[in-house]
């Protein structure tokens, strides 16, 4: 199911954990990213444990290193302010390479970088194995509340239809000599927004009219399909297990 | 001959006044395809939306009734309005509208939910329902990554998969290239069920419909077999009608008798 719902961040292939249902590889991240969060950051080998983890997960789901490490700079922009954290702390200094950097501030980068990377590239490897569609169907069997995943599922469908209008707009806006320079010439490109809003707004509508017409009643059908089994459950349960065992092993020695 | 559907003295203005129907009074017959002909603003639109309870005298001012193979439309009545809404199958002008679920499967799987099917009984209604548009090869697909052709195709088995009484087909040849809208003509002649079609495509009703009727100012101004109709250049003048430069409607007539 969901062939064709690729979005930029899914590596289309099989493996292992691409077969896993979406539902328990969705609480497997939040899990891990839980216990990842919770880990004292003074616990460098805790740390390095995870990262083993992750390392064996993407090994198991095939996917490139390199790939994932470029989607990985996503990350950049947050990790930045981390940079800025030895120099600007307070307390006990310390000199390295001729610069004076707080130890507090370089454990609260440390903290920022470390939980940060592991967080992204558990995320990214949950979206390299699951398609769009599947994500929501396993937030949906997840019983997340049906509004969200509605919502979800119309934007799912409705977005590139949108892009394409917004496409469309734009190419007959140039077509007619629009070649906007300077910041003044921002007004076409503002009401071209407004009508893309009028026009979806208006399509909601239509949209909502063929629902209607065949018997929609307020809630869409649930999807159906098999579940995960408590097989599916407990192989995805080992990454988790294995952190909160690392973490714990870290703690009390 | 039972009547598939009945339409018996209705009016209908929207809530800002704008009169639209003058008493339309329309009869189809079990199994007939009758095409609904008339200029743009004649009430066309209005008119289709009345088929299936969207539209009633509750939601302007209105009155008369309209009776679909025996039951009355009766927007208080929410299970016959359900039972109404399954026999009256309305296929909307863009696909894109119509087509709102992630893959082509669940959006024509849609329909048949709502009506209680589960489980196998509703994957025989999808299957069914995508073999007879010759679909059945995209199931998995995203309606997106369709053609537009084909995408009104699934529009249409959407539709056919809550096994309608009535086929209500809102301008199913505009937008297509020649050989979709050919393809599609083929698939609408196999099926079973009573066609109303709404079209600006005269040779398309021609093609497609014994009977036509012209709906103008709110009110059926003719009703006959399609061919007499077409051939009445006084009539087609009258309501802003108008063939395709070259389009005899007799020859296309005789052709079509001989294939």
């Amino acid at each position: 199911m969901g062939a064709g719902h690729a979005h930029p961040l899914h590596l289309d292939h099989d493996s292992r954990v691409h077969r896993l249902p979406a539902e328990v590889k969705i609480v497997a991240t939040l899990l891990f990213t839980i216990v990842v969060v919770v880990t004292p950051r003074e616990k460098f080998l805790a740390f390095a444990g995870y990262l083993v983890l992750l390392v064996g997960v993407l090994v198991l789901a095939k996917v490139p290193p390199l790939w994932l490490a470029k989607r990985a700079t996503i990350e950049l922009p947050f990790v930045l302010l981390a940079i800025a954290l030895p120099f600007a702390g307070h307390g006990e200094r310390t000199e390295w390479l001729g610069m004076s950097l707080s130890i507090d501030g370089l454990h609260g980068a440390w903290n920022i970088l470390a939980k940060g990377t592991l967080g992204v590239l558990a995320s990214l490897l949950l979206a390299a194995t699951t398609t769009a569609r599947d994500l929501l169907l396993g937030l949906d069997r997840l019983r997340c509340p049906q509004v969200f995943t509605q919502i979800a599922t119309f934007m799912l469908r409705y977005l590139d239809i949108l892009a394409d209008d917004a496409r469309r707009m734009r190419v007959a806006r140039l077509s007619r000599g629009y070649d906007p320079r300077f910041l003044w010439q921002v007004k076409a490109f503002a009401v071209g927004v407004g009508a893309l809003f009028i026009r979806s707004y208006e399509r909601g509508e239509r949209v909502y009219l063929a629902m209607v017409a065949r018997g929609y009643n307020g809630r869409l059908p649930r999807p159906e399909g098999p579940g995960a089994t408590t097989f599916d459950w407990a192989r995805s349960a080992a990454l988790p297990l294995a952190a909160a065992a690392i973490a714990l092993v870290a703690v009390l020695a | 001959m039972t009547a598939s559907l009945t339409i018996a003295g209705l009016h209908f203005a929207y809530p800002d006044g704008r009169e639209v129907l003058h008493g339309v009074d329309l009869t189809v017959g079990d199994g007939e395809r009758v095409a609904l002909l008339g200029p743009n603003g004649a009430g066309k639109t209005t008119l289709v939306l009345h088929l299936n309870g969207i539209l009633h005298a509750g939601s302007g001012s209105g009155a008369g009734t309209v009776d679909v193979a025996g039951l009355t439309v009766d927007p208080g009545d929410r299970a016959r309005l359900a039972e109404i809404r399954r026999r009256v199958g309305i296929v909307f002008q863009d696909p894109d509208d119509q087509l709102f679920m992630p893959t082509v499967a669940e959006d024509v799987a849609f329909g048949p939910a709502n009506l209680g099917l589960r489980g196998a009984e509703l994957r025989e209604r999808v299957d069914e329902a995508l073999a007879a548009v010759d679909m059945a090869a995209h199931r998995d697909q995203v309606p997106h990554h369709l053609s537009f052709g084909q995408r009104r195709r699934v529009a249409v088995a959407t539709v056919l998969a809550m096994r309608p009484e009535i086929l209500v087909l809102d301008e199913p040849s505009s937008n297509l290239d020649p050989a979709s809208r050919r393809e599609l003509a083929e698939i609408l002649r196999t099926l079973p069920v009573t066609v109303l079609m709404v079209t600006h495509d005269l040779p398309y009703a021609l093609e497609l419909c014994p009977r036509a009727v012209i709906l103008d100012g709110g009110r059926i101004a003719a009703d006959g077999k399609t061919v007499d109709l077409l051939s009445d250049p006084e009539l087609m003048r009258g309501h802003r009608l108008e063939l395709p430069f070259g389009f005899d409607p007799a020859f296309a007539a005789a052709q079509l008798r001989s294939t």
